[in-house]
């Protein structure tokens, strides 16, 4: 699904990515974790084209992200992406917001727009809140609409950037059980996230960051229980979390 | 457009005077200094009637203030040029009905520059005042005033701008200032009034862009203040 | 005897003829100003916030280069100046018609455009960056994340200070009157040397100023209840 060669990235002279070289499968979740700065955001708006590469090579779903023909629009359209601050567009309802890039982008139909926005926000537990605006939800809520939103494009790849890093303590578990639900269903999923807890429950595979490099890559198992780069040692027990026994 | 401004340089920036009144540039900037200074004691009074706790200040001000800003200034000088007189039981020259005018205009744009502020500042000052006892006024006078006119610099400035663009609309009623002494220069020159107006735009723009600079520059520098402040 | 105030004058007769078709003129100046300035506005604010640095620049002078200068003395270079410029074919075409009128167009759509533009780019980058970014996201174009995502938005937040920048328009078309433009300024102040009833010319032209103002503001306080600024 994913082919990641080799990839460098600058900000000026700050090297984000060095010579990353991974791939993700079908039906694949990968958990990426690192202290901040490690460059994991960065790797993962590399893979939508949020931010240009310098050298190498993305391959997404057999489409060379950065290659020359491709088609951006329609190509990020094929891949969800959900944000840290959600984004919900606050102008519109929660169910409009569904809607919009459905009805513009796949060329739906509004009913069947609606019908399909309803069922992925039943699914998400806020068809109640359909008519609602965006400001009028908590956190928690608008990050399941965010990813409702994501799904009404019908994506065969998921992309989240630490999507429960703005979210009030409380709100944390709403958001992961809509994600454990998703990699249930057998979604391909790339998240970025501090909840180790989901990494080592729901995640295929886990990979370590730091200063642009993946240092460490293993089952959820391994990962935890036998830790090999030190920094990976050093990291685990900073975020030595009680996250790691409650979820 | 050189020989135009060695010709009437002195005429543009002082009019007829010393063997006449002043008038040209001079005048411009003595009216519209005078008409600043004069209403911004009387914005400064509007202004704080406006968030008076008591209805019978806060509604009558309320109404005039609502009734000049619906008003073009235009208006305003008509109605002070041709009723003054009757008002004051004397004949009123261009220059005093223009500054009446002016001042009346402009206390009602300060008044909300001034409501704006200290309803910016917020409750938690004035209670804090009051709770250590001060009267409504005293808590006003002594903090919340000094606040608000300390952030308003800026919009005092920009206020000022405002107000030389006004001040030429004395032209209409034959007042001489820069405007009426440009368009006096256009006809006895006759023949080249697109340089002469272009004249008249660069000085008011070079007197209004230096203004208005200056006061984006205090605005920065007050929000800068105010920051380090917040971090310290 | 005549009486104090003679309501007559006002409500029949050749009079009240004049002064009506004052205000329509009056009107139809702002209408057609507006209709004029609003996409030039919104073109000058895309201009300020494209990437190229010439275009900002040359944005940036074109609004300072305006608001610095009083609007008459706009008038007074776009009336007396500026068809001197003109070949001179297209100036006799032009003193043919209406040259009064078109120039107080032009100069009133560019001086309200000035402002206008200030209005739409501020509105435009009040919408944080994201939401541009989470369009983009989605698979929208350019184009289509500024008209579907940020454009609606930035249009709640701009409305309002348009609609009061509509109101200064309103007002301004008052100082057309320097340029001989038969607007509801001039017209009653032709009522009143023709009568000598000052008073009642002025209190017709007051009152309209005064509704079309009262009805103005009443638009923006109504479009600010109806469509609320919502933000996440």
């Amino acid at each position: 699904m994913i082919q990641i060669e080799k990839v460098n990235k600058w900000y000026g002279s700050y090297q984000a990515l060095v010579n990353v070289t991974e791939s993700v499968a079908k039906g694949e979740v990968v958990v990426v974790c690192g202290p901040s700065g490690s460059g994991k955001s960065t790797l993962i708006r590399t893979l939508n084209r949020l931010e240009p590469i310098q050298s190498g090579r993305i391959v997404i779903d057999g489409v060379d992200a950065y290659g020359p023909h491709v088609k951006l629009n329609a190509f990020r359209s094929h891949i969800g992406f959900v944000f840290q601050q959600f984004n919900l567009f606050p102008h519109i309802t929660v169910l409009e917001n569904c809607t919009l890039a459905p009805t513009r982008l796949r060329g739906l139909k509004p009913s069947e727009a609606r019908d399909e926005a309803l069922t992925l926000l039943a699914r998400v537990g806020l068809a109640a809140k359909a008519r609602a605006y965006p400001g009028e939800l908590s956190g928690g809520q608008q990050q399941r609409v965010a990813i409702a939103r994501a799904l009404a494009m019908r994506p065969p790849l998921m992309l989240f950037d630490e999507p429960t890093s703005a979210l009030d303590p409380e709100m944390v578990g709403e958001v992961l059980l809509v994600m454990r639900d998703l990699a249930r269903d057998g979604m391909t999923m790339v998240c970025v996230t501090h909840e180790m807890g989901f990494a080592r429950d729901v995640a295929d595979r886990v990979l370590f960051m730091d200063e642009g490099k993946v240092l460490e890559r293993a089952v959820p198992s391994e990962f935890f229980a036998r830790p090999e780069h030190p920094r990976l040692r050093q990291f685990l027990s900073d975020i030595r979390t009680p996250f790691a026994e409650a979820a | 457009m050189i020989e135009l401004i060695d010709t009437y340089w002195l005429y543009f920036l002082v009019g007829q005077y010393p063997h006449g009144p002043l008038g040209g540039l001079a005048l411009t900037l003595i009216l519209a200094v005078l008409g600043l200074l004069f209403a911004f004691p009387l914005g400064l009074v509007f202004g704080i009637a406006r968030v008076s706790p008591w209805r019978s200040v806060r509604w009558p001000v309320t109404a005039l203030i609502q009734v000049v800003r619906g008003t073009p200034l235009l208006m305003v000088v008509f109605w002070a040029y041709f009723f003054l007189p009757s008002l004051t039981g004397q004949n009123t020259d261009q220059f005093w009905t223009m500054l009446t005018a002016l001042v009346v205009f402009d206390a009602a744009y300060l008044a909300e520059i001034i409501r704006a502020g200290i309803q910016g500042i917020g409750k938690g000052q004035t209670e804090s005042a009051r709770s250590l006892g001060f009267s409504y006024l005293d808590a006003m006078r002594l903090v919340i005033l000094p606040q608000v006119v300390r952030n308003m610099l800026p919009s005092l400035v920009n206020q000022f701008v405002a107000t030389i663009k006004e001040t030429s609309l004395g032209y209409i009623i034959g007042l001489t200032e820069v405007s009426f002494i440009a368009t006096q220069i256009n006809t006895q020159v006759l023949t080249r009034p697109a340089e002469v107006y272009l004249l008249l735009g660069l000085t008011y723009f070079i007197l209004c862009f230096g203004l208005s600079r200056l006061a984006f520059w205090l605005e920065r520098h007050l929000q800068q203040r105010t920051m380090a402040k917040a971090h310290a | 005897m005549t009486p104090i105030f003679d309501l007559n004058l006002l409500l029949t007769g050749t009079y009240h003829d004049w002064l009506v078709a004052g205000l329509i003129t009056s009107l139809s100046l702002t209408g057609i100003s507006l209709a004029l300035a609003l996409p030039l506005a919104i073109v000058i604010a895309l201009i300020r916030l494209s990437p190229v640095k010439l275009l900002q620049w040359s944005g940036f002078a074109f609004v300072e280069a305006i608001r610095n200068v009083p609007l008459l003395a706009h008038l007074l270079f776009w009336y007396f100046g500026a068809p001197e410029l003109l070949p001179t074919a297209l100036r006799e075409w032009l003193y043919a018609r209406n040259v009064e009128a078109t120039s107080a167009i032009i100069a009133l759509t560019l001086y309200t455009a000035a402002y206008m533009s200030e209005d739409v780019r501020s509105g435009i980058r009040s919408i944080p960056g994201q939401q541009f970014e989470a369009a983009r996201a989605l698979g929208f174009s350019f184009v289509a994340s500024m008209r579907l995502v940020v454009l609606p938005q930035a249009l709640r937040v701009t409305i309002p200070p348009l609609i009061s920048q509509t109101l200064n328009l309103w007002k301004d078309t008052s100082i057309a009157t320097v340029i001989g433009v038969a607007e509801l300024m001039y017209q009653a102040a032709k009522v009143e040397s023709a009568t000598f009833r000052s008073f009642e010319a002025f209190a017709f032209a007051s009152v309209c100023y005064l509704g079309m103002s009262l009805l103005i503001t009443g638009a923006a306080g109504w479009y600010q209840g109806r469509f609320p600024v919502r933000t996440a």
